[in-house]
């Protein structure tokens, strides 16, 4: 198994889609990405996660090249984002955190518009925007204007408009916010569908589920800076232990409790509704727990997710 | 061959247009239409039967008087109506540009883009303005249709300078301000109406300052053929360095925004 990527060992600016060193963006005094350093390599999955504000977005936007980078090292592609933003952008795919989708276009021409701005010929316009409403699940809705789609709709065709000019790597940022279950999860299976066909991905992420479903690697940013990187596998063998025991009390309840939960787990966290035991074997701290006349109102024995990396890391949940 | 980036962002201008061309033309006839017949012909009446083609109006009827004055004016408000809501909404609300950006697209090229379609709509306006013109015989040679491209260039020296403020505000209600004390003021009083000779003294200067009342010269200038050449030169200078410091100021504000 490989370790994390370190600035040793990366695999070198040639060989990597992305690669950064001491990258910094400032915004005045405020510093929202600072001094990061990671590779992203052809074919790879990779997520950068992390709470609302700490810097996935900028990040994700000097990698798109709209944003100037402040200090640091940033090529996309093997090329300067200063010096050859239109030539990279133009093997990009960007999915930004919120819809741009033209209102007063119908679907199809949303997908014929982009495909201009690419300078695409009109014929290969045409036959990829046939294709591609076909891969995301909208060829009904070729003709309809695109307001009254739902939220799931307009996320899909606003990937398929991502992939009008066939990008070498595809930008997500945040792809599943604000979406139902449903739609999620078709979402993650077309981008599923992409990363086997060899697409590169880059996405950020506050869900840990998705980047459980969907990330062969990712970095972990609190605060404009990485605080942990590699497999989720890794980063929960590394950050957690096997399971986590989950107790419940009564309102009030928890407050008075000290002594009995010490030692339980290899740790133990206190949020404000409940209390999380980490331990390798969750069902024998729970008959412990038990034993030590503890009565909790529920009790729920699960395994290690990135939540608890990023509870262990960060000393707060991530979705707040 | 590459289409030239700012030509994709005019591409777009113009199948948005495709949706809305039929109204959009019928309110461009009728609008001069409304006003040629009720100022030019009713008003006119009046003030024709009181002064007679009088020199305060180099010798034209009112109607052909006003009429190229109302070209000037209608392309001032064609190019603020076009440079503030939309520019707003391609920043913001349907944030088009931000899409554009994600291509190969720059922000220099929504700039050009954006001013090139305005250019378009004014050539539109302009055009079938003259034609009503024509239709009311306010024309008076064949001349009369130098007056479309001064018009062109008299609302692009609103529609820069009014692009860069939109890209610089936050939301809609400085637009109305826009209206309410730029443009609103400017069609009544920059010689559109009525000679600007008629003013006060004292504020006659102020509207030879105005923007308006150097397009509402050069359009009735040429239409009418009894502008001086060197004035009209004056006039076209005046609107082009506008335009032309609207285009800077608008490159500055688009970057500011869009290219953090």
């Amino acid at each position: 198994m490989s370790g994390p990527l370190t600035a040793t060992d990366h695999p070198g600016p040639t060989d990597s889609l992305i690669h950064a060193r001491g990258l910094t963006k400032r915004f005045g005094s405020f510093t929202a990405v600072d001094a990061i350093d990671f590779d992203v390599a052809p074919g790879e999955a990779f997520g950068f996660l992390g709470p609302n504000g700490a810097g996935k977005t900028t990040a994700m936007r000097m990698i798109a090249c709209v944003s100037p980078v402040t200090a640091g090292t940033l090529t996309v592609l093997g090329l300067d984002p200063a010096l050859d933003g239109p030539r990279i952008r133009a093997r990009l795919g960007v999915v930004p955190q919120e819809d741009t989708l033209d209102m007063e276009l119908t679907v199809a021409e949303n997908l014929s518009i982009y495909g201009r701005y690419f300078d695409l010929p009109r014929a290969l316009i045409r036959q990829r925007t046939r294709e591609l409403l076909e891969f995301v699940q909208l060829t009904e809705r070729a003709n309809h204007q695109v307001e009254p789609l739902s939220g799931g709709m307009k996320r899909r065709l606003t990937i398929a408009r991502s992939l009008v000019n066939e990008p070498d790597l595809l930008l997500l940022d945040e792809p599943t916010t604000g979406l139902d279950p449903q739609a999620r999860h078709l979402l993650w299976d077309r981008l599923y569908r992409l990363k086997l066909k060899g697409v590169t991905l880059v996405l950020t992420t506050h869900y840990m589920d998705e980047a459980e479903q969907l990330c062969d690697r990712l970095v972990v940013m609190d605060k404009a800076r990485i605080v942990a990187e590699g497999s989720p596998r890794e980063l929960i063998a590394r950050y957690s232990t096997r399971e986590v025991l989950e107790m419940r009390f009564q309102p009030g309840l928890q407050e008075t409790l000290d002594g009995q939960l010490h030692g339980l787990g290899e740790r133990v966290e206190r949020l404000p509704d409940r209390v999380l035991v980490y331990v390798d074997d969750g069902e024998a701290a729970a008959v412990a727990a038990h034993e030590r006349g503890l009565r909790p109102e529920s009790v729920l024995v699960r395994r290690s997710s990135l939540e608890d990396v990023f509870l262990r890391l960060t000393g707060r949940s991530l979705v707040d | 061959m590459t289409t030239p980036t700012a030509l994709r962002v005019y591409e777009h201008q113009a199948l948005v247009y495709r949706r809305t061309w039929r109204g959009s033309i019928f309110s461009s006839f009728l609008n001069p239409v409304l006003y040629l017949a009720a100022m030019g012909l009713g008003l006119g009446a009046y003030v024709d039967r009181a002064g007679g083609a009088s020199p305060a109006l180099g010798g034209a009827t009112y109607l052909v008087f006003l009429a190229p004055g109302l070209l000037a004016a209608t392309a001032m408000q064609t190019a603020a109506g076009e440079s503030t809501w939309a520019v707003m909404g391609a920043i913001k609300w349907d944030r088009t540009y931000h899409a554009m950006l994600a291509t190969p697209i720059a922000i220099r090229d929504l700039v050009v883009g954006h001013l090139s379609w305005v250019a378009t709509r004014l050539l539109i306006v302009a055009t079938v303005f003259l034609g009503v013109m024509a239709l009311f015989g306010a024309t008076r040679s064949p001349a009369a249709v130098l007056a479309i491209p001064a018009a062109v260039l008299t609302g692009l020296a609103f529609a820069a300078p009014i692009s860069a403020f939109a890209a610089t505000q936050d939301n809609d209600s400085g637009f109305n301000a826009v209206f309410r004390f730029g443009v609103v003021p400017l069609f009544l009083f920059s010689g559109t109406f009525f000679p600007v000779s008629q003013l006060p003294a004292f504020v006659q200067p102020v509207a030879w300052a105005t923007p308006l009342w150097h397009g509402v010269e050069l359009c009735r200038g040429l239409a009418l053929g009894t502008g001086e050449p060197a004035l009209l030169v004056l006039h076209a200078a005046y609107l082009v360095a506008l335009a032309g410091i609207g285009v800077a100021l608008a490159l500055l504000a688009y970057n500011r925004r869009l290219g953090r």
